[in-house]
């Protein structure tokens, strides 16, 4: 979505430590490649993009950062929001949360996804225009229909009914 | 003031709805149609703004537990391993299917007949024959005569969806194997069509067609249905069917969108909500003659539900393919779909070919199968996957089991408070077999075509997109609810024509053997005005 939603207000139906820890739980997820040319998803724009998204499933989402929480205190003793930015640690947590909260965690990374892969430099990295599929639509070959002649040269072969 | 009885009252404005409300105008009747959900809007329709995959996931999802709209209804399905997929508003199931839309088969028909399983048909093929080029007619199909799986195969169509790369590389591998495959036929304009434009690959088929090119029955029945006169009327529920003392019904009482209880009397009620819809309606018009629901002396009601269990088998190839470019069928093939005596299982299934994902969906799906990780890694397998997968899903035949069946949750209501369906299914062995066989002989296709990893899942969990069985139709008013032109054995003015009244279910998608059904039955009626109820 580029940077249209940068100046949106979005998180502020979240409290401060529960978007620190998105934010750096988002990051973990789809780091930024460098290889790529690719952001993170804790990218401004894409972030404000997730915020807005997780508003929406405001009580599902704070539930999943409170399990998050949890695991990150059994783990590491500190909110996860609050954890040094040391990849393998925030990598560990996160793989135990996946395990203990499969459901939470798949609930956090579709948001991530559903974002990130709708963002203009995402898209353009990915040979994709950015834009919505109506009304320009796409091309499709027709492909080669001369595959069909066997096919075509074949019986008849339903079943035949009393 | 208390509205004049209507002469034919339909509920539901889906496939058959539509169908049977076109059809019968013609005889100038007052004809009222009562639509739980609203008209479509296809210009808000997801392809049509940047979050389009993402709304498949919301307000466009196929379950109406994960939807939530106004118009949806719950359903309680924890005993079910296959949750139901339905769309309430204008054009019912028809905005969000894919458009694939093959014909039954006339050994469909004939299932006990020719393998000992189930029942046979009160109806064959050709009975349905003319009524099924009538609605190729006002859907618009797609494909190529000639297919060798179907008899006399021959009916002019437009021209068929593009192989494109996908459809192109899996018919290399059906070839390499020497089994069948065909065009699919599609209810997908790919040329202008009734005032509709054709398909220009939007890739969106399953949540709305914004480009009006996919055939959903609000904009290809109701137009003409409405210009001939019948009323629609969007945004009332029906809670039951009522009846008088001589056990004909009268009518319905239904909620209007404010939630107000309204009375409809018509001397004729026609009953097109689907296979879970019909029978809940049914089962909730309980009164001192029908003490078991409405059209329930065979006790039949809710029972036999069949959906089509599916299996998905999927394939990564290394060159580029379609990926979300394009309706996400292309091609079918039936090389397994009659019965075969060496296998350990009756019936059969078609392969519907799946053209590939968008960019959202391959994430979603590799961080759910584990092809793509969390972190380092992430960028690298979703190139791997993304435009590099393709695949079909196997549509297996489900056969009837009274123990499948729908009734009335004790609890669980919509917000009117009508109680909500409540489905309890398992899966045969048979259907166990069936989808194993199919994951089987499709990864075989994969690899001939040359996927190098392939992802399989059985059952489709979110995959119960058809509704059949629940008021069957046959001779026998002991073993059907409805006779074999879909009037009620038990109330002469009540009738059905959806899906609930299918006696077996093909291994093929069931939209156009239900709406041809819906006009065989509103022919039969039609040349019975004179003693419709006799």
């Amino acid at each position: 979505m580029g940077d249209q939603h940068s100046t949106d207000a979005a998180g502020e139906s979240f409290t401060a430590e529960e978007t620190q820890a998105l934010k750096t739980l988002v990051e973990m997820i789809i780091p930024a490649s460098q290889e790529y040319g690719l952001p993170s998803a804790g990218d401004t724009a894409i972030f404000t993009d997730i915020l807005a998204t997780a508003r929406s499933q405001q009580v599902e989402v704070s539930t999943a950062l409170s399990a998050l929480d949890e695991v990150s205190q059994d783990c590491q003793d500190g909110d996860f929001g609050a954890l040094p930015l040391d990849q393998d640690v925030l990598a560990g947590v996160a793989e135990t949360f996946r395990q203990r909260h499969p459901a939470e965690a798949g609930l956090l990374a579709a948001i991530t996804a559903q974002c990130y892969y709708r963002d203009d430099r995402v898209m353009r990295a990915l040979d994709m225009e950015a834009r919505p599929p109506h009304p320009l639509g796409y091309t499709l070959n027709q492909g080669d229909w001369s595959l069909l002649d066997p096919v075509r040269d074949r019986p008849e072969f339903f079943r035949k009914t009393p | 003031m208390t509205e004049q009885p209507i002469d034919v009252l339909i509920i539901g404005a889906g496939a058959s709805g539509a169908a049977v409300a076109w059809s019968l105008a013609e005889t100038r009747m007052r004809i009222v149609c009562l639509e739980q959900g609203d008209m479509m809007k296809p210009a808000d329709y997801p392809s049509t703004g940047r979050d389009w995959e993402a709304r498949g996931q919301s307000d466009f999802a196929i379950s109406p537990n994960q939807r939530r709209l106004a118009a949806d209804y719950p359903i309680a399905e924890e005993d079910s391993p296959i949750k139901v997929a339905n769309y309430n508003g204008v054009g019912g199931g028809t905005v969000l299917y894919a458009g694939h839309f093959p014909r039954f088969h006339p050994s469909d028909f004939r299932v006990n007949s020719l393998d000992g399983v189930a029942d046979d048909w009160p109806i064959d093929c050709a009975t349905l024959a003319p009524h099924y080029a009538e609605n190729d007619r006002m859907m618009g199909v797609a494909g190529l005569p000639g297919d060798p799986a179907y008899p006399g195969d021959n009916v002019k169509r437009m021209p068929p969806l593009p192989l494109g790369k996908s459809g192109e590389a899996i018919a290399r591998g059906f070839n390499k194997l020497n089994w069948h495959w065909w065009p699919s036929d599609t209810a997908i304009a790919t040329e202008p069509y009734d005032g509709r434009d054709k398909c220009i690959n939007l890739g969106a088929c399953v949540s709305g067609c914004a480009q009006g090119a996919k055939a959903s029955t609000d904009i290809t029945y109701w137009p003409h249905a409405i210009r001939a006169g019948v009323e629609l009327r969007t945004r009332c529920r029906v809670r039951e069917i009522t009846v008088d003392a001589d056990g004909m019904a009268t009518g319905v009482i239904y909620y209007d969108g404010d939630g107000v209880e309204q009375a409809l009397q018509a001397h004729v009620v026609v009953l097109a909500c689907n296979g879970v819809g019909t029978p809940r309606i049914l089962l909730n018009s309980k009164s001192t003659a029908f003490p078991d629901g409405l059209a329930n002396s065979s006790g039949l009601v809710g029972r036999n539900l069949m959906f089509h269990p599916y299996a998905s088998i999927m394939g990564v190839f290394d060159e580029a393919l379609d990926g979300y470019k394009g309706p996400g069928k292309c091609i079918r093939s039936q090389e397994f779909y009659e019965t075969d005596a060496a296998r350990d299982f009756v019936r059969g299934y078609t392969f519907e070919i799946h053209r590939g994902f968008g960019p959202v969906s391959t994430a979603l799906m590799g961080l759910q199968r584990g092809r793509i990780p969390w972190g380092v890694g992430h960028h690298q397998a979703f190139r791997g996957l993304f435009n590099r997968i393709a695949g079909m899903v196997a549509i297996c035949e489900d056969l009837p089991e009274e123990h499948n069946r729908v009734t009335l949750d004790p609890e669980l209501t919509d917000s009117d408070g009508i109680p909500a369906p409540k489905i309890s299914y398992t899966l045969s062995q048979n259907s166990r077999k069936m989808m194993d066989h199919a994951i089987e002989r499709g990864s075989e296709v994969l690899r001939a075509a040359g996927a190098r990893d392939i992802m399989t899942q059985a059952p489709i969990s979110y995959g119960g997109w058809h509704l059949m069985g629940t008021a069957r139709m046959g001779l026998d008013p002991a073993r059907s609810v409805v006779n074999d032109w879909g009037r009620s054995h038990d109330v002469k003015n009540l009738f059905v024509v959806d899906g609930s009244i299918f006696v077996t279910s093909a291994g093929v998608n069931p939209t156009r053997t239900i709406q041809a059904l819906a006009l065989y039955i509103a022919e039969q009626m039609k040349q019975r005005l004179a003693n419709l109820f006799d």
